[in-house]
């Protein structure tokens, strides 16, 4: 049906597409997390880069909280909150569950900055603490056109602020456990589904595709009980897996590979909004 | 044949698709978290406002109809019960809505008001609690957009097919949103209109 689609149209689509993408993609994008210092907009020389990215990380060893610095031309056509907050969703800054990381963002033609605080941090550096820091600490020295020391300055007081809060020591703070059953069955579910279609294609292999699926599937609702799902589910659980495996589902997907990108990344704190702005 | 092959593809594409029924329970879950929040920072809104009137008296005790529009305003989000249940009753939502909307015009007016007052402007406690309000408002806007997001999954799966079949078993109904017109007005930043300025202090 598709293939007897004239040519100049699924041509056309396929052209068009890309086109309404990035029409509605206009916003500015969220660089990938690979540092702590995000120059993009190149008010730092590399060296000053390397001695904040430095002193960011000691200070993340020492105490664990995770603060970033992320320098953009421009924001629009967001306001730098908007956009702030897309950044700190994308890069989960601070440990999860303590939520302490920070931002610290600016956007260098807009002459507008932004510290951008984790859920866990709100109590240390409140609205209050991160206006008067971008007020009186950073913004001065941006005035005269010296990124270098207004950043770091602003930097240095975040990181002082910080410590004045008792946080949770690096390295000890452990997940609460304990699920129920739903989130263990999220657990299971990848797995679940691996395994019945690799069982899957080596029963029909062995038994053909009717006795194959059929095992399979019996197998499958065994299972579904086992993990404490009810009579229906365990039996819409079975039949899913006999038609799963009668019509031979072969696509093994590889689940997202690419995690483990050996550079750093945020622990996945999660921020609300909190923090302040401000102007130059 | 044709028939029973269709049957099984669609019996396939259910099984697969799933009946929608955990995608609602889940998100039915993120909406009341996602509203819990939004109600918390209107709250936190709320308790700012005393100390915030405070100080501005302390400066600008003239200005009497910006403080009544703020007391006027408080009195209406004050008689609205601010309840998770709110959002599932679409009418005392909108209510709701008004109220807080009413409240960010009040806020806003009284911001505005400020910055006739060099004295207050420089005041370290205004300046405090303007960056404490500053935070609020976007805190809400925040809490505001996480809910919306909440509910547009939510209300996509209570409609669609074939998860309504699902949804209209278990009783789930589709979710009031915030209008797209409040959500402008409040995620803008108070405009400056000089035309309109209120009465200076030297008068």
């Amino acid at each position: 049906m598709f293939l007897k689609l004239p040519r100049v149209v699924i041509a056309a689509v396929l052209l068009l597409a890309p086109l309404t993408f990035a029409m509605a993609w206009a916003q500015i994008v969220v660089p990938p997390l690979k540092a702590r210092v995000a120059d993009t907009a190149r008010l730092l020389l590399p060296q000053q880069a390397a001695a904040l990215e430095q002193k960011l990380a000691a200070f993340e060893a020492r105490k664990g909280s995770q603060i970033a610095v992320l320098t953009v031309p421009t924001t629009q056509p967001e306001a730098i909150e908007q956009y702030g907050i897309r950044v700190a969703e994308a890069w989960k800054l601070g440990r999860k569950g303590v939520d302490d990381g920070a931002l610290l963002l600016i956007a260098k033609d807009d002459r507008k900055l932004r510290i951008e605080v984790g859920h866990g941090l709100e109590g240390a550096l409140n609205d209050a603490t991160a206006k008067r820091i971008i007020d009186e600490y950073v913004v001065p020295p941006f005035k005269q056109g010296d990124f270098n020391a207004g950043i770091n300055a602003g930097v240095d007081r975040m990181i002082k602020v910080i410590d004045g809060e008792p946080l949770p020591p690096q390295q000890q703070w452990r997940a609460p456990s304990g699920k129920n059953f739903t989130e263990r069955l999220d657990d299971y579910m990848g797995w679940g589904a691996f395994v019945l279609v690799f069982l899957g294609g080596l029963l029909r292999w062995l038994f053909g595709a009717f006795l194959g699926a059929l095992i399979v599937g019996a197998v499958g609702g065994l299972i579904a009980m086992w993990l404490g799902a009810g009579l229906v589910i365990s039996a819409v659980v079975a039949i899913v897996a006999f038609v799963m495996t009668l019509f031979g589902v072969s696509a093994i997907s590889s689940g997202g590979g690419g995690s483990s990108s050996g550079g750093w990344s945020g622990g996945g704190g999660t921020f609300g909004g909190g923090g302040a702005s401000g102007s130059w | 044949m044709k028939r029973v092959f269709t049957l099984i593809a669609l019996a396939f594409t259910l099984g697969l698709g799933g009946c929608g029924y955990n995608t609602l329970q889940s998100t039915d879950e993120q909406i009341n978290a996602a509203w819990a929040e939004v109600l918390n920072q209107y709250k936190r809104r709320a308790d700012l406002i005393p100390n915030l009137v405070k100080v501005v008296e302390g400066f600008a005790a003239q200005e009497k109809e910006v403080f009544l529009g703020v007391t006027k305003a408080r009195a209406s989000v004050g008689s609205i019960q601010a309840t998770p249940e709110l959002i599932n009753d679409p009418a005392a939502f909108a209510k709701f809505q008004a109220a807080q909307a009413q409240m960010s015009g009040a806020l806003s007016r009284l911001l505005l008001v400020a910055e006739n007052y060099p004295q207050l402007k420089s005041d370290a406690n205004f300046r405090d609690l303007q960056a404490q309000l500053e935070g609020t408002e976007n805190r809400i806007t925040v809490a505001r957009n996480r809910y919306i997001k909440a509910v547009q999954t939510y209300n996509v799966t209570v409609r669609q097919f074939p998860s309504n079949l699902t949804a209209m078993l278990f009783g789930f109904k589709t979710k009031p949103q915030f209008t797209v017109e409040n959500e402008k007005a409040i995620a803008e930043p108070p405009k400056v209109d000089f035309g309109a300025k209120p009465a200076p202090a030297d008068k």
